[in-house]
């Protein structure tokens, strides 16, 4: 029999509460924020109704910062200052970005990460992207009426550790709790299977402003499971542009360009691309600042000779994909077809070629990743309705490995493999009495560690001296269920345990984030402190009301000396978050985990045994 | 403490309380996994406390990696034959019939054959070789561990089926380099 649940007066009953959620599909080009209302995914607009917001920054001398169609309109008058495809920076170095020497900015090569030089001082790629964010999380909370819970963002499967760690950092830096990092295609997937209640094999093919992604994936019962993942996080609608861009100064055998010129070109570029969708040819006629006339058409003909080899660029990874899966075209049911990029002919044909089907349509190309990522941010927020309830399986997308001697990879997760995941690989000392070794992890599909992209370099020190090939160094790479990686390495021959925890080098270290979110608050002296107090106060609040949920459901698992204890332990805790100091709520809440740590443990055993016995959790009355 | 700890330390086919066995049932294996999995993903305990969501990542990294370890039959071999006390010395024993050998020099040429000549359905023909040829080799391994109980011969049929992989994934290497 249900058991009626009763709060006590002045109380919410926590469990019914709606929790605001969203999902951000933060894109090349274009930004979109999701959200789910009475059951239903829907896309939020602005307050002009429009759903896109163009993931477009521009700084001003005086600081100001303009975000979407504002910085769009400055984009041919002030380009330098003026970022568009930021995504393409993310957790990139100069080295990584293709036909840097066209782009109108002032490029910083610092460590790991391209910084910008603009009119309101040096920013990261990671502080643009947060502006974007800010501005879809206030958009959200203005519709929405509240503070959000969390948001899923989405990323490019094919995105390495460096890029999700900098779009983590970025949503930390705009104020959002993280729920998820997932993975674009995978998102449109969720989208797809649970409208058309699907159930086979599919691929999804993800082509964006600036990221190729394919995903194949196995559907079946509530199950979301990624075979295999391919791409090409350097490859989209973009590319496209600048070939149509070069094309036009070949045909016009134009002098180089200013600036200004280049980008009224390059956006000239771009609408002639998106013509050609709908017509066989497209106009372009520009006046340049130089005083020269542009007057060409491009045909559906010459456009898809001069993309030709873009477009096999998106095929290879895709057979690719497939051969990783195990699989051949004749086992696809139906391939899926996200990002505006797809709605090019030509894409439209190779897909058709390749899968030897028609690829399926009938989903907004621009819209279904956020959508997607809503219905997850709803799942996890804990909104999920009774028997609405499904699991996504996600993989790593490249191999993780470690330098070896000579310069070589040891590769210790293979690519596609379902997170998360964690394997240990063990390491010797190569000279005698030697006592500190230098890690270096990497990652990539290549041999050669020059050729793979190095995540993170650290010494292991305090070897206990031993001769060549005595010690044992457990290196073990753990990535958890965001694709995000952690390394720790021990000595364990002796005992003596040498443990060090990594964060990759190039992501933004702690202080540089309170550095950053200080920045943007040293307008109102004690506006950071009060946020962070804010925040351990929700953080506090969100972990009593975890525990009492837990309670509520498995008091059963607990002595009445433990459920004492941890009683006591919530109590205090409920007393030191009325106050504004930080530290004790943090001392209070780690003491409430340490309370908890056994309780979640038989929790967790006794749900696998009930998973195991065949039994539904949810049909067991307590 | 003690049934947690029992569980999380068990092996493999405990933990999906399946037989141990090559011959496993893939279906059997598939539903154990999801619904053990449905209980323990992180992702059903994005709003729990944090020593719940670290426990939860635990708990999903040791299934999947007990899945995985199960859902390859040359892994699952491996695994099996370690737990019946026989180590298979993977790294240590290269003795290979020479029939076996010459068998795979001759695959070995026409993969570099036509890796050189950039051919790629002289790849996908060899490739569909090895497949069938695989396939055929894990029939004999269930019999041998399941039937026969014969561990010695099925270890050596495991380092030759180790072998036939490695380069199955370098025909993928190849139809890699020459489709790019």
């Amino acid at each position: 029999m249900a058991l009626l649940q009763i709060a006590e007066p002045g109380e919410s009953a926590a469990p019914h509460e709606h929790r605001l959620a969203v999902g951000i599909d933060l894109g090349t080009t274009n930004t979109l924020v999701a959200t789910v209302r009475s059951g239903m995914s829907v896309v939020l607009n602005d307050l002009k109704g429009r759903p896109l917001l163009p993931s477009v920054v521009s700084y001003a001398a005086d600081g100001t910062v303009a975000v979407g169609y504002g910085a769009e309109a400055k984009q041919s008058v002030d380009p330098k200052n003026t970022i568009v495809s930021v995504k393409r920076f993310m957790g990139r170095g100069r080295r990584d970005i293709a036909h840097i020497e066209t782009l109108p900015y002032d490029f910083l090569d610092a460590e790991g990460m391209v910084k910008l030089k603009t009119a309101a001082g040096i920013k990261s790629p990671v502080e643009i992207s947060a502006e974007i964010l800010k501005t879809v999380r206030n958009r959200a909370e203005a519709s929405l009426g509240g503070e959000l819970t969390g948001a899923v963002i989405t990323v490019p499967a094919y995105f390495d550790d460096a890029q999700r760690q900098a779009t983590k950092d970025a949503a930390r830096l705009a104020g959002i709790n993280v729920l998820r990092l997932l993975n674009e295609p995978t998102a449109a997937a969720i989208a797809y299977g649970l409208d058309n209640s699907a159930e086979g094999i599919y691929a999804v093919f993800d082509l964006g402003g600036g990221t190729f992604d394919i995903s194949i994936l196995r559907l079946s019962k509530g199950v979301f499971e990624v075979m295999a993942t391919g791409g090409d996080s350097a490859l989209g609608g973009d590319d496209f542009d600048h070939r149509v861009f070069c094309w036009i100064i070949e045909q016009a055998q134009l002098a180089p360009l200013s600036l200004q010129d280049a980008r009224l070109l390059q956006m000239r570029a771009r609408e002639a691309k998106e013509q050609l969708s709908q017509h066989g040819q497209a106009p372009i006629t520009v006046k340049l600042g130089s005083g020269e006339y542009v007057d060409l058409v491009l045909t559906t003909e010459v456009f898809t000779e001069i993309t030709r080899t873009l477009v096999q660029k998106a095929i290879t990874p895709t057979k690719k994909a497939l051969r990783d899966a195990g699989l051949t075209v004749a086992d696809v049911r139906g391939v899926v077809m996200v990002g505006g990029s797809t709605r090019m002919p030509q894409i439209q044909h190779a897909v058709a070629d390749l899968f030897k089907q028609e690829p399926l349509n009938n989903l907004d190309p621009e819209k279904v990743v956020a959508l997607g990522a809503a219905t997850q941010a709803n799942l996890l927020a804990g909104n999920r309705a009774a028997g609405d309830d499904w699991l996504l399986l996600d993989v790593i997308p490249l191999s993780l490995g470690l330098e070896t001697m000579g310069g070589l990879v040891e590769k210790v997760i293979p690519r596609n493999s379902t997170i998360p995941i964690a394997r240990a690989q063990e390491f010797t000392t190569f000279k005698d009495g030697q006592t500190a070794m230098a890690i270096q992890v990497v990652q990539g599909e290549r041999e050669l560690v020059s050729d793979c992209r190095s995540l993170a370099r650290f010494e292991l020190r305090g070897i206990p001296p031993m001769v060549a090939g005595a010690a044992r160094i457990r290196v073990t790479f753990q990535v958890d269920a965001d694709g995000l990686l952690s390394v720790t390495a021990r000595e364990q021959t002796t005992g003596h345990e040498a443990r060090i925890e990594v964060k990759p080098s190039y992501g933004l270290s702690d202080d540089e984030i309170a550095a950053m979110l200080k920045d943007s608050f040293s307008h109102a002296g004690d506006d950071a402190f009060r946020r962070a107090l804010r925040e351990a106060q929700v953080e506090a609040q969100r972990l009593i009301e975890a525990t009492q949920s837990a309670l509520q459901d498995s008091a059963d698992l607990l002595s009445t000396l433990e459920r004492a204890h941890i009683d006591a332990s919530i109590t205090k805790l409920q007393t030191v978050m009325i106050g504004d100091d930080r530290r004790a709520i943090d001392q209070a809440m780690q003491a409430l985990s340490a309370a908890t740590n056994e309780f979640a443990a038989r929790r967790m055993n006794q749900s696998v045994q009930r998973a195991l016995s065949g039994r539904n959790v949810d049909q067991i009355s307590l | 403490m003690t049934t947690f700890d029992l569980n999380f330390a068990a092996d493999h086919f405990t933990l999906f309380g399946l037989p141990h066995v090559q011959a496993l049932d893939q279906e059997s294996l598939d539903n154990a996994f999801r619904a053990v999995q449905s209980q323990v993903h992180p992702d059903k305990h994005a709003h729990a406390a944090e020593s719940d969501r670290r426990l939860a990542m635990q708990w999903a990294t040791r299934i999947n990696e007990a899945y995985q370890t199960l859902k390859s039959p040359g892994r699952r071999a491996r695994y099996l034959l370690q737990l019946l006390g026989h180590d298979p010395q993977i790294e240590s024993n290269t003795a290979m019939p020479a029939e076996f050998l010459v068998n795979q020099m001759e695959l070995r040429e026409a993969v570099a054959e036509a890796r050189s000549a950039a051919d790629e359905d002289a790849l996908d023909t060899v490739r569909v070789r090895l497949l069938g040829e695989i396939r055929t080799e894990y029939e004999r391994l269930t019999g041998l561990i399941d039937t026969d109980r014969d561990l010695v011969a099925a270890s050596n049929l495991v380092r030759q089926l180790m072998f036939q992989e490695k380069l199955l994934n370098e025909i993928d290497d190849a139809l890699e380099a020459v489709t790019a």
